[in-house]
């Protein structure tokens, strides 16, 4: 029963995704059309346009920059969500503000801060900070904000210390909302990762394809698309994994809340 | 009696929220003041660059000038107009794919692992292909406008058709002809929700594609115009491009939420929102 | 007969391990104020089981609040074991009447019970004693593993009560911990606060608005008149101690008694107060 259970969600997962590749082979297929070519065509180019040398040099220091810049802007979000969330003259202070750094669509940071710091790492880690800090923050603050009165009194009457009612309180208690701010983070990191480089780059997932795109390599750059799709599906994935594991109290509580 | 107690119930909680909501307001003001007062003074203690950083009243004078001239004007409109146009078609197209989908339960079953797989395709790797297909046109930027924004309308109206109480589903598939009536009277209003959350979602979406799709292919907009205020140099006014788009997320925000609440005001199924 | 047992509780102050004197809280509101609780006085001997009964809105959770060091007042004091209270004191543990959201949904409910002990520092040999004494004492040492939401609510109180017991208070504040749960349920809980108490001999400080909860549970029942509150009259329950929840309630006694109060919480409903 699971393993056939197991077999039909796979069955479910995977269908709709080949029955479009395969769509997109079929229509593809002898195509002549220099934008559009064979599916086929794309897929024999990309092991030798990114597993010769382009990993350990484009693939990795993009993510590398994405993963500095991305556990930074968590840090830095968690922390100062916690302290506007926590005291409230802080908070109705920096709320107007706080909207406003994040209605401005973060790529508009890449050309101020490359004012700041060059073309270097430094610059592009600093645009994936800028734009993935904000809905960490944000959320983190609303987590703080509202965390539940009755399970503040309770910390407080059970005298639990700042740092316990930190970390088994606030933090726990803010989760939900953290990982919400996390995920929404997680898909702009991609994107300015992607954009830092197409600006100023020597190297990199996104300089890459758009050296493609000016070459007019229509394959190449086609597999670097593709590449940058499986990218954000792994990433994605992975994200799932560790939201499953963190928020499965969440989950369960909120099943037993709508049951009840 | 009944009114001493009331009062005294919403003396704890009421009464003490309205003691700081008036101050919250001032401070709030206060706020934007500060961060104004620090981008004025900071650059004239010469903590940073003026070349970096300008001082406030640098960018005030920058932006009247740009007020001034027609280009920016162009601009603006350009930026608002492929925006209102991606978000239109991507909130159609997700609305009714949603529901096309949605309506019908194998298909739905055999897509919606499939979205949740595919949504995480970030939108700017479509930007070389968009740039060879239309170049640097308008049309180059709304391919990834609407490619993004239809993500957040689909999934959220999928919720919302996954919502319908099933025992009206079951009738309207017992009664094949009148499918598009039960669409209209039971699968639309408690979908309704859901597709104004996809649509504040996909506004806010929008907005953000259609600055870097400017900005990074250089078609027209306030994107291209800050891309052109960085190359040339001119600091200031590229600062105040960029403080113009903020505003103009802010002002899309209470809009479209201001828009939300009006729409579902009267709606039955707003309760079930919260459990959403 | 209203007038004359105000100052009754504060005969034994002394050798009081509670003391609540001339307590007064006013809510302050902007442009209007909220007078709670005008002047409480009263006293709880140690090992004592005192009710605080009165009708909704007398400001009972204002008090509480109050002597549990949550909410600071605006005149007199809370003294606890020679100490005045001005943040939640040293031995002293509460259950709250939501039990839903006083627990820890992150936790499991041994983690529940353990937390509290982890910042008193107890050693961990002596915590697993307390918290599996504490568990088995409310009867539910085989869902230890379990989080609370997957219990049902009167289980959930019971986490509650566990984790009090647990810690070891001198004295136990129950804010109307059975108000929403099941009559059944309900009556199993008060013989396991009952059974406990006499176990323990804990100090208990139980706050209710049912008239026959507050016979049935305590040694003395305080009355308090309506908002802004004042003690109306104190009511010795000179019932055995050894109750049951069907022989007790079929006394003449418990029920001259039950008569008594439920005509005191009348008259404060009706506005009637001590004379000042």
């Amino acid at each position: 029963m699971t393993a056939l259970g197991l077999l039909r969600r796979a069955l479910l997962l995977l269908a709709m995704p080949v029955v479009l590749v395969a769509a997109w082979w079929v229509a593809t297929a002898g195509s002549t059309d220099f934008f559009w070519p064979p599916l086929s065509t794309i897929l024999g180019t990309f092991d030798d346009t990114w597993f010769h040398g382009r990993i350990t040099g484009d693939v990795l220091p993009s993510l590398g920059r994405l993963a500095a810049g991305y556990l930074l802007a968590l840090a830095l979000g968690v922390g100062l969500g916690v302290a506007i969330g926590s005291v409230r003259v802080l908070r109705a202070l920096l709320e107007p503000v706080l909207e406003f750094f994040r209605a401005i669509p973060s790529p508009v940071l890449v050309p101020i801060l490359m004012l700041f710091a060059g073309i270097g790492n430094g610059m592009k880690i600093l645009v994936i900070v800028s734009g993935c800090v904000w809905p960490v923050l944000l959320n983190t603050v609303e987590g703080v904000r509202a965390l539940d009165e009755v399970l503040r009194d309770t910390a407080r009457c059970y005298r639990m210390r700042p740092h316990s009612r930190l970390v088994h309180l606030v933090l726990r208690g803010a989760s939900p909302q953290i990982t919400a701010g996390a995920r929404q983070a997680l898909s702009i990191g991609i994107i300015l990762m992607v954009i830092s480089e197409m600006f100023a780059a020597s190297n990199g997932v996104g300089f890459t394809i758009i050296q493609f795109q000016r070459g007019f390599s229509i394959p190449q750059m086609w597999s670097g698309i593709i590449l940058l799709g499986l990218i954000g599906i792994a990433l994605s994935a992975a994200f799932h994994v560790v939201e499953t594991r963190v928020l499965r109290w969440y989950t369960g509580l909120r099943r037993a809340q709508r049951e009840g | 009696m009944t009114a001493a107690v009331t009062a005294d119930a919403a003396g704890d909680g009421r009464g003490g929220r309205r003691r700081r909501a008036a101050p919250g307001w001032l401070l709030g003001l206060a706020g934007l003041a500060g961060l104004v007062a620090l981008v004025e003074a900071v650059p004239r203690a010469g903590l940073v660059k003026e070349r970096f950083l300008p001082p406030f009243s640098d960018m005030v004078s920058a932006l009247a000038d740009e007020a001034g001239t027609g280009a920016f004007w162009r601009a603006l409109l350009e930026t608002l107009r492929g925006w209102a146009i991606g978000l239109a078609v991507a909130t159609a197209a997700g609305v009714v794919l949603g529901v096309v989908i949605g309506g019908l339960p194998p298909v739905r079953a055999a897509t919606a692992s499939t979205i949740e797989f595919l949504r995480p395709i970030p939108s700017v790797a479509l930007i070389p292909l968009a740039v060879l297909l239309y170049g640097t046109t308008m049309r180059a930027t709304l391919l990834l406008v609407v490619y993004a924004s239809f993500w957040q309308v689909l999934v959220q109206v999928l919720y919302g058709v996954r919502d319908v109480d099933p025992v009206a589903r079951e009738t309207a598939r017992s009664y094949r002809f009148r499918t598009l009536t039960q669409v209209r009277t039971v699968l639309w209003p408690t979908a309704l929700p859901y597709v104004m959350t996809g649509f504040r979602l996909a506004a806010a979406v929008a907005l953000i594609l259609e600055i870097t799709g400017e900005l990074v292919i250089g078609s027209p907009g306030l994107g291209k115009q800050i891309a052109v205020a960085q190359s040339s140099g001119a600091v200031a006014s590229m600062y105040a491009l960029v403080i113009v788009v903020g505003l103009i997320g802010v002002v899309v925000n209470v809009i479209v939420r201001a828009v939300e609440r009006r729409v579902l005001r009267w709606h039955p199924s707003v309760r079930r929102e919260v459990f959403s | 007969m209203t007038t004359a047992p105000t100052g009754a509780g504060t005969a034994g102050t002394s050798t009081a391990l509670l003391d609540v004197r001339g307590l007064k809280k006013v809510y302050q509101g902007r442009g209007r104020s909220v007078e709670a609780v005008r002047d409480l006085t009263f006293a709880v001997g140690p090992g004592e089981l005192v009710c605080i009964v009165g009708p909704s809105g007398a400001g009972k959770t204002t008090l509480l609040r109050c002597v549990a060091g949550l909410l600071d007042c605006t005149s007199g004091e809370v003294v606890l074991e020679g100490e005045k209270v001005t943040g939640p004191p040293r031995g002293m543990a509460v259950v709250f009447q939501e039990y839903g959201r006083s627990l820890f949904p992150w936790m499991t409910v041994r983690q529940n019970v353990e937390r509290p002990l982890k910042e008193k520092r107890v050693p961990k040999a002596e915590r697993r004693r307390l918290v599996d004494e504490a568990l088995e004492a409310v009867g539910l040492a085989k869902v230890h593993d379990s989080h609370p939401w997957q219990l049902s609510g009167g289980m959930q109180q019971r986490v509650a009560i566990a984790r009090a017991v647990a810690y070891e208070p001198h004295i136990l504040l129950m804010d109307e911990p059975f108000a929403a749960v099941d009559a059944q349920t309900r009556a199993d809980l008060e013989d396991l606060v009952r059974s406990l108490w006499q176990r323990l001999g804990v100090t208990v400080l139980f706050v209710t608005h049912d008239i026959d909860e507050s016979v049935y549970l305590g040694q003395r029942v305080i009355v308090l008149s309506n908002s802004p509150t004042v003690v109306l009259e104190e009511v010795r329950i000179d019932l055995p101690d050894e109750r049951d929840q069907l022989t007790t309630r079929a006394e003449p006694r418990f029920a001259e008694l039950r008569t008594r109060i439920y005509k005191l919480v009348q008259q404060a409903k009706d506005g009637h107060r001590p004379a000042e």
